[in-house]
């Protein structure tokens, strides 16, 4: 069982009687745990009355959620046209070159922060103008603190 | 003596450092015994300037910026409170000619008020078209949308009123209103910021939306990129709903309104209305077939209004002063005014509320100053990634709906990316394709694969093969002409807009095999071709919006 059963049946049961309550509930668990664990889609789908199939195929579908622990920093770095045309893809490559086991390094799709590009998330802490020395600084900062 | 000082808790200025910036002025004040109110407003849209914090002058607000931590002593020593001179001082706000030639209606009270206090919200103009609107019938009401000429802000153009009363007409126990706010266009802020800097607005406009076709519940589906936003909104939701705004008995009229945020889950095509309905109801963001509309059949199968946030922020100031008052901006069928986001590689770059017939040109030379790397802008696209890329022959052209359609272009939800001489417009070209590839719902073959086969060409392209340029050309065709919504079915846009303009790019010599003149673009080889007019664009993205029952 995962590490959480009790406190994601206690969240289940606040949000199964909502209109549409999978994404609700889906997003409660991993707020919560960090990620959806696997052994727990099968209690999901029995209180939405759906299959285990239907709720993996929900989770797969939008890139919002995991089934896996993350690592304890996700940090996001916007890859769109407008970052693109302030470096971001520089940004990426430099951010994937760096090992880490303190944060792992995801693409996103526009943080809303496109006249201050190239933008990135830190959890969820945001960064405009992101030189690739901001990047090291900002990363050596995790370190310090995790 | 207490000293008011504005610095703006917008995701952008935050993204620069405003609460460190808040935090030291109020430890400084504190070290000189000096009381201050901070006030952490909205963003007054110039965004290079960010963090721009204000102060209350008997003059008017006086605007610093941008402002680090590290500048706060010095302003401190130059009295900045009662509007001392320093360097990072820009004036008076109003008077800053980025600003002062906007034409401010839905974001007349963004960077100005506390966006969480509803008492300013008040003494600023709020809810008096709420008020106004629960003196009318429902018709009366959605007549008075219709007649403003106001159409769909999130990409589409579809007029608003005429969507209400199809909602209004159909006969039904349950109506919804939707906001959409996946706001999902890279080169677009205005949703968050007007989520952040002034959420009652929406949260008014949306109830006015319920009056008006009959709705109960109301949800407002908001990406999950924007965390900010949906903690302003939860905030202003049990805010109004205390004071009377929202909830039963809406100030003692007998109608209810409950309004209640669902935060998406990071895939663009849940911004497309109908897989929005079905990412609500819990499922995967499919897109549904149209007909059924949804404003007959929409979330959870009811009869459902569906739009975008600046069209429902735009609803209150209609109601209070009138739809000529904002029939009289703008041109042709394009009315009102458009909060306009200059984006990438731009010196200043921010919103820019606009009546429509600005030109590009006005927008990025005279607003944002030129390219922010100082070197020749080469390319802007305008309306996220399903929009064209304009070369400088066509930043002249007023930006209007139908002027647009007419360069094969569109004006989408606002947003206008630049980029510099230094960007490749064959690889932006594979980025178009990619993008679709990754976000496509899969529903249909000419997207799902046609967006796959895309990138392979593209890269065969880019690789020196410009053989397979006639492929492209077919498959842009296919998926023009062939996809069940605009996310396919645009995809074309950027790609073909960049072969046109930019054939150098693609390994191509002057001239280019495609153009047949001014606003249209031939597809070989079934020759399906693109008139002003009769754009396909315009029938996807109308079709998106459902102009069927029109
Ligand atoms: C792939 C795709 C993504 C879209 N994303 C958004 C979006 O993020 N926000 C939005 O308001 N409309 C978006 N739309 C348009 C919506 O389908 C719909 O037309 C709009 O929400 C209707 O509201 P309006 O009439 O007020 O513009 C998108 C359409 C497509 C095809
Ligand atoms: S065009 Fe693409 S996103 Fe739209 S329905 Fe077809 S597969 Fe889905
Ligand atoms: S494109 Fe990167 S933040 Fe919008």
């Amino acid at each position: 069982m995962s590490q959480h059963p009790q406190q994601i049946a206690s969240i289940i049961a606040i949000h199964q009687d909502r209109p549409g309550a999978l994404l609700p509930m889906l997003h409660a668990i991993q707020d919560a745990t960090g990620f959806i664990p696997p052994e727990s889609i099968a209690q999901i789908a029995s209180a939405l009355n759906l299959s285990s199939a239907e709720v993996h195929g929900v989770i797969s579908f939008y890139h919002y959620f995991r089934i896996s622990a993350p690592a304890p920093h996700q940090i996001q770095i916007c890859c769109a046209e407008a970052c693109q045309s302030m470096g971001a893809d520089r940004l990426m490559q430099h951010a994937t070159a760096v090992n880490s086991t303190d944060f792992s390094v995801h693409p996103v799709y526009c943080l809303g922060l496109c006249a201050n590009s190239p933008a990135m998330m830190i959890d969820e802490q945001l960064h405009a103008r992101v030189t690739t020395e901001k990047f090291a600084k900002l990363i050596s900062g995790l370190r310090s603190a995790s | 003596m207490s000293f008011t000082i504005f610095v703006p808790a917008d995701s952008a200025a935050l993204a620069l450092g405003a609460d460190d910036v808040a935090s030291a002025i109020r430890d400084e004040a504190a070290r000189r015994n000096i009381t201050v109110t901070l006030v952490r407003n909205g963003s007054r849209g110039m965004l290079w300037l960010e963090p721009m914090i204000e102060v209350q002058t008997a003059k008017g607000r006086l605007a610093y910026g941008p402002v680090e931590a590290a500048d706060v002593t010095t302003l401190f020593d130059a009295d900045f409170i009662s509007g001392g001179a320093h360097p990072l001082c820009l004036g008076l706000t109003e008077e800053l000619a980025y600003l002062k030639n906007q034409q401010r209606l839905t974001f007349a009270r963004v960077g100005i008020t506390d966006p969480l206090s509803l008492e300013d919200y008040l003494a600023h103009d709020g809810y008096k078209g709420l008020r106004s609107a629960l003196t009318m019938k429902p018709a009366a009401i959605v007549q008075q949308v219709t007649e403003s000429g106001l159409r769909g802000r999130g990409g589409a153009a579809f007029p608003t009123g005429i969507k209400w009363q199809t909602v209004l007409k159909a006969e039904a126990s349950q109506k919804y209103i939707v906001c959409n706010a996946d706001e999902g266009d890279s080169g677009t802020f205005a949703d968050r910021m007007l989520m952040e800097g002034d959420p009652f607005t929406l949260i008014e406009g949306m109830t006015i939306a319920a009056l008006a076709v009959g709705a109960t519940q109301g949800y407002l589906y908001v990406r999950s990129e924007y965390p900010h936003a949906i903690r302003v909104l939860n905030k202003a939701i049990l805010l109004a709903r205390a004071a009377g705004y929202l909830g039963e008995d809406i100030l003692n009229s007998g109608k209810t309104f409950e309004l209640e945020v669902r935060k998406a889950a990071g895939a663009y095509v849940c911004g497309e209305e109908t897989a929005m309905l079905e990412s609500i109801e819990g499922r995967r963001g499919i897109v549904r077939a149209k007909p059924p509309l949804p404003a007959i059949e929409g979330l959870f199968g009811q009869p459902t209004v569906i739009n975008n946030v600046i069209s429902l922020a735009s609803v209150p100031v209609i109601l209070d002063k009138g739809a000529a008052y904002y029939k009289d901006y703008g041109m042709g069928r394009s009315r009102g005014t458009l909060p306009f986001q200059l984006a990438g590689n731009i010196k200043q770059g921010g919103l820019i509320e606009k009546a429509f017939g600005v030109t590009l040109r006005e927008l990025l030379y005279d607003y944002g100053g030129g390219s922010y790397t100082g070197r020749a802008i080469k390319a802007v696209q305008v309306g996220g990634p399903l929009g064209a890329y304009l070369p400088e022959s066509q930043w002249d052209t007023p930006m209007d709906y139908e002027a647009y359609t007419a360069l094969w272009a569109v004006l989408g939800h606002g947003g206008i990316v630049a980029h510099d001489d230094t960007a490749d417009m064959a690889k932006l070209a594979r980025y178009a394709m990619e993008f679709c590839a990754i976000e496509s719902c899969g529903k249909c073959t000419p997207c799902r694969i046609g967006a796959v086969r895309g990138v392979e060409v593209m890269d065969k392209i880019i690789a020196g093969q410009t053989a397979q340029l006639t492929l492209l050309e077919d498959l842009c065709d296919t998926m023009l002409h062939g996809s069940m919504c605009a996310m396919g079915g645009m995809t074309p846009y950027p790609v073909l807009s960049a072969l046109k303009h930019f054939p150098q790019d693609f390994r191509q010599p002057l001239p280019n095999p495609l153009p047949k003149g001014e606003g249209t673009i031939a597809l070989s080889p079934s020759g399906g071709k693109l008139d002003k007019g009769e754009s396909l664009c315009e029938s996807h993205i109308n079709q998106n919006a459902g102009e069927q029952h029109a």
